[in-house]
């Protein structure tokens, strides 16, 4: 029988639940980085005890921890336990941390700003990484999306990164940091076409590669931000909250933007709004069930400053026919006084029969489904606030 | 020998306990302790400096003798008792207030 493992991160530390697939009975291990901010953790699709996570802290920075076994052991990328520090020429290792934005090569200067709060340009400047996604087909290869918002690769298991800093090319100078910050937080990869890869960024927008990072362009016709930008249709500076996609149906993609939930037929060249009868279009996670691509899960929050669910009633909505028709999923979860928030990376499914859906949320809750959401369980309750939530299907 | 005290998650990072202690030649400045002690623990590199700049995360300080030395210029000798190893270096991570 499959094994389902669920990494969390949280904002004082990670932790690992897991079960058989029944999904009944859990196990938690953890804290794991304790007292540090674990903004996403997650596993090698071709080798799934291979997980990377960003370990991050405002005191510390930016640190990114790598296991080999399935999280029972961690080590810096480049400084494994019981090995030399430096290598045989005598370069001292510990790289892996090291996000330096490409600079021009003719002047050695940034290459480019981008707006701050007060209208002025700034350079860029490295905060940390909001997610990690490994590469579909070598576990060698992940991309990191960091704040400020930028896409890094490494090709060598997260030894070091080199930025794709064409991104940066698409008007970056009219990018401009939202309340969250300028951060890259999403990274979809088109399982069809390899070089095709989606980012979104937040007060920027959705952008798409199709030469494997190197020349990007934004992908947000259709989109619409009447109260944040002074250009609702603008091409860039929509704050995208997430993008998801059914890997069997890669041009489809579906979108939780700041207000309005959104989907593209044609891989992101237009978008048309799905909202329909949702309670409140404002929301963070989104995201597909794994044999179903028609439907589709978001958690609505009351707006863009009162991050809880409305009515203080946690309701997963579920909508089984691509959008438009959404209805509410309540079994098993607090529908009096909930005031928590879903964050737009705590959410995910598992590719069991029937699907699994998780979600973590910043009162400390992981809830569980084994039935595509029909019914919710705690996991696990009283962690500190969820940062991120990925689920992993093991043999 | 220079000995430096870590704050705790770094020490948990470098995979020590108590004082690490660091043979220096030369000048004994903040630049020249942290080189040498970023070189023997590389995995400390960009947690106490920053990777690309090299200066101070803003949230860690350096207290010696009773001195707060964060703002002291970085090729400053930092004080004799330190050079000497009667006191230590400490890397602290700066109050959170609240």
């Amino acid at each position: 029988m499959s094994k389902v493992r669920i990494l969390v991160g949280t904002r004082k530390g990670a932790f690992i639940l897991t079960s058989d697939g029944t999904r009944k009975q859990w196990d938690v291990s953890g804290p794991h980085f304790a007292g540090w901010e674990m903004y996403h953790l997650k596993g090698s699709p071709v080798e799934p005890n291979r997980i990377y996570a960003s370990q991050t802290s405002g005191w510390f920075g930016q640190i990114i921890q790598r296991s080999d076994d399935g999280g029972k052991t961690w080590h810096q990328p480049g400084t494994p336990p019981g090995e030399p520090t430096t290598t045989p020429d005598g370069m001292p290792k510990g790289e892996s941390n090291k996000f330096v934005y490409d600079t021009s090569p003719e002047t050695g200067k940034p290459l480019t700003t981008h707006q701050h709060y007060d209208g002025t340009q700034r350079p860029w400047e490295f905060k940390r990484v909001w997610h990690l996604e490994p590469s579909l087909t070598d576990p060698d290869t992940v991309y990191a999306g960091i704040e400020d918002a930028a896409l890094f690769r490494s090709t060598d298991g997260g030894q070091t990164w080199q930025e794709l800093s064409g991104l940066r090319d698409v008007k970056g100078s009219l990018w401009q940091p939202g309340a969250g910050g300028m951060c890259l937080h999403t990274i979809v990869q088109d399982p069809s076409t390899p070089q095709r890869i989606y980012v979104a960024i937040s007060a920027a927008g959705t952008f798409r590669t199709d030469d494997g990072g190197m020349t990007w362009r934004a992908i947000n016709r259709g989109l619409k931000s009447k109260y944040e930008l002074p250009d609702p249709d603008a091409e860039v500076g929509h704050c995208v909250h997430r993008i998801a996609m059914h890997p069997t149906r890669p041009n489809v993609l579906f979108m939780q933007k700041h207000w309005d939930v959104m989907r593209s037929d044609d891989a992101g060249e237009s978008w048309q709004e799905i909202s329909g009868n949702l309670p409140t279009d404002f929301g963070f996670p989104i995201d597909v069930h794994a044999h179903e691509p028609e439907t589709v899960y978001v958690v609505p929050i009351k707006n863009d400053s009162e991050h809880f669910p409305p009515d203080g009633k946690l309701r997963v909505y579920r909508s089984r026919t691509g959008g438009n028709k959404w209805e509410a999923l309540t079994n098993g979860l607090p529908q009096r006084d909930c005031y928590v928030n879903v964050l737009r990376d705590a959410m995910a499914v598992d590719s069991l029969d029937p699907c699994g859906i998780y979600f973590g949320t910043t009162g400390g809750q992981v809830y569980g489904s084994a039935n595509s959401g029909d019914s919710w369980t705690a996991i696990v309750r009283d962690l500190p606030a969820v940062l991120s939530v990925e689920v992993q299907r093991l043999p | 020998m220079i000995r430096v005290v870590l704050p705790a998650h770094l020490r948990t990072l470098a995979r020590v306990d108590g004082e690490v202690t660091l043979d220096l030649k030369g000048d004994v400045t903040q630049r020249s302790v942290l080189d040498a002690l970023e070189a023997r623990y590389p995995m400390l590199r960009g947690t106490i400096r920053d990777h690309g700049t090299l200066k101070r995360r803003a949230f860690v300080r350096f207290f010696a003798c009773e001195q707060d030395l964060s703002h002291e210029s970085p090729d400053a000798p930092l004080p004799d008792a330190v050079a000497t190893g009667a006191e230590p270096f400490l890397i602290v991570g700066a109050m959170a207030g609240g």
